[in-house]
């Protein structure tokens, strides 16, 4: 029986079109189940989108909840694979405090973890793919793309304790380099010390015309191959109808303590909050005592509620 | 198009004349109406009067790409927003007062009225301080000498309504002034247009 897709909404009809690109690239499903033990969650907090987690005690005693996040629940309960690369993709609801809804939302994503060897055609192939599926929204896009670790480096050269850096990568992601310079101030720290920092945020635009300002910058502070990386990476958009909607914005920042690499974010014009996010975690790997690197990234099929059904069509 | 938030009163029109004078102005918007929104299509921009604790929910839902709020209402909501430029009006501090004569009694928990709950228990749990807050929603410099609260977390510009009430400045907890401030979509789609606003509004925090 063939289905009508005209009994399927948008949002059905983008998560059918996302998972069917995700297989297309060898991509598996990978389900799971809608609890996990809470004690994954309070130990890795910081990693939520947001705090508060619905608990429950299950017919065993274990106090369980419900998923609050995709990408832990995989790197638990999936092992290490020496020497090879593992591609999954998944459609699920988690659970999660919205300031919006005063309360807990259940929210729809669909995304993809990569992890094991991952290399930088690995990396590339990643980033294709999330600008891919925000060509499917919508043409309206641009896929935002940052390196946590050069922007660690340069916060690094200043920050002199975590609660400075804390303070000034807050700044960062807002693109407020006023605040990061009163930061420098209120903490005793020389005149003009934060420019490099300053400058490198500054660095906003797509990768031709902005790459070869950040490997000079980041020659300066020892990060070449971190720039290279970035270069490698992107360059897999170079001369493809995609190039000109991808940016580098060093203010897409992530929590170091989880995320390391390539991060990014993507936006359509019209929906006010980024609708996908991504990056490189080998750091939570590591924390979770995992020996493979791992990428991945959402899409948040309800963020996309208020996109026409026309503004879809056109993509 | 650029749609832009505007706090409306005194310094809602102080911001608007930067802006005119960076390029972006709006002559209609200064005409004495009912009026909230304004369009000025050859200069390519919308400008709506907002409440002033509003302009940032219209900034982060994508209402308006960008808009001008206090540092005090990004520090209490913080919204998830670009923060692009200090334009240096609208200048005062958030401070902490107390009637005179006020000791911190360490052996009770203090006791603190204000409008801006967030910055106050983020400022006191900075102090290590265990303190008791009391959300009032005006008038916050009554509730001392009413017995309501021990000490305010407030706004102070001159100082001149605290004396009045017999209450002085203890501690200043953060300068604030009015922020250039944009969604984050919006920024990404109209960057030329917002990246020329903010130059324009630079130079003229510069030349003030």
């Amino acid at each position: 029986m063939l289905i009508d897709d005209r009994v399927m909404n948008w949002q059905e009809k983008i998560s059918f079109r996302l998972r069917t690109l995700y297989s297309e690239y060898g991509y598996e499903r990978y389900r799971m189940s809608k609890f996990e033990e809470y004690d994954l969650y309070s130990r890795n907090k910081d990693f939520l989108f947001s705090e508060g987690v619905i608990t429950f005690t299950d017919t065993t005693g274990r106090l369980m909840a419900l998923k609050p996040d995709v990408t832990l629940s995989i790197v638990k309960n999936r092992k290490d694979t020496p020497g090879a690369l593992q591609k999954l993709y998944y459609h699920e609801n988690v659970y999660r405090v919205s300031v919006a809804a005063d309360g807990f939302r259940e929210q729809t994503q669909v995304g993809l973890e990569c992890m094991g060897e991952v290399d930088g055609a690995c990396i590339a192939e990643v980033l294709k793919l999330a600008a891919e599926s925000l060509k499917l929204c919508s043409s309206r896009f641009v896929l935002e793309i940052s390196h946590l670790g050069i922007l660690n480096v340069f916060v690094d050269a200043i920050a002199p304790d975590e609660s400075v850096k804390h303070e000034i990568l807050q700044c960062a992601g807002q693109k407020n380099l006023h605040g990061i310079s009163r930061v420098c101030r209120d903490h005793g720290l020389a005149e003009g010390a934060e420019n490099a920092l300053k400058e490198l945020l500054s660095l906003y635009g797509t990768p031709r015309t902005v790459m070869p300002k950040i490997r000079a910058l980041a020659a300066e502070y020892g990060a070449e191959k971190m720039a290279a990386c970035l270069g490698q990476s992107v360059a897999v958009f170079t001369g493809t109808e995609l190039e000109n909607r991808i940016l580098i914005d060093f203010s897409a920042t992530g929590d170091l303590q989880y995320y390391n690499g390539i991060a990014f974010k993507g936006f359509i014009d019209g929906i006010p909050g980024s609708v996908l996010s991504g990056g490189q975690y080998d750091a939570l790997m590591k924390k979770m005592g995992r020996k493979d690197r791992a990428i991945g990234f959402a899409v948040f099929l309800d963020m996309l509620e208020r996109l026409t059904e026309e503004e879809g069509s056109r993509a | 198009m650029l749609n832009i938030a505007l706090p409306k009163g005194r310094l809602g029109e102080k911001v608007y004349a930067m802006f005119a004078r960076a390029g972006f102005e709006c002559p209609a918007l200064m005409e004495n109406s009912r009026k909230l929104i304004f369009d000025n299509e050859a200069a390519g921009v919308r400008y709506f009067w907002v409440k002033p604790s509003d302009v940032a929910i219209y900034v982060e839902r994508g209402a308006a790409d960008i808009g001008v709020a206090g540092k005090d209402i990004l520090l209490e909501y913080q919204p998830d927003v670009y923060e692009l430029l200090d334009m240096n009006v609208g200048k005062c501090r958030m401070a902490v007062a107390a009637p005179a004569g006020f000791r911190d009694d360490m052996n009770r928990t203090l006791r603190v009225a204000t409008k801006f709950s967030r910055i106050a228990r983020d400022y006191y749990t900075s102090v290590g301080r265990d303190i008791d807050i009391i959300h009032l929603n005006g008038s916050i410099e009554i509730a001392p000498i009413l017995g309501l609260s021990d000490v305010i977390v407030d706004i102070v510009e001159t100082g001149t309504t605290l004396r009045e009430n017999n209450l002085s400045v203890i501690e200043e907890i953060v300068p604030i002034s009015a922020r250039l401030i944009a969604n984050k979509s919006g920024f990404k789609f109209r960057t030329e247009q917002i990246e020329r606003l903010t130059e324009g509004l630079r130079k003229e925090v510069q030349e003030a």
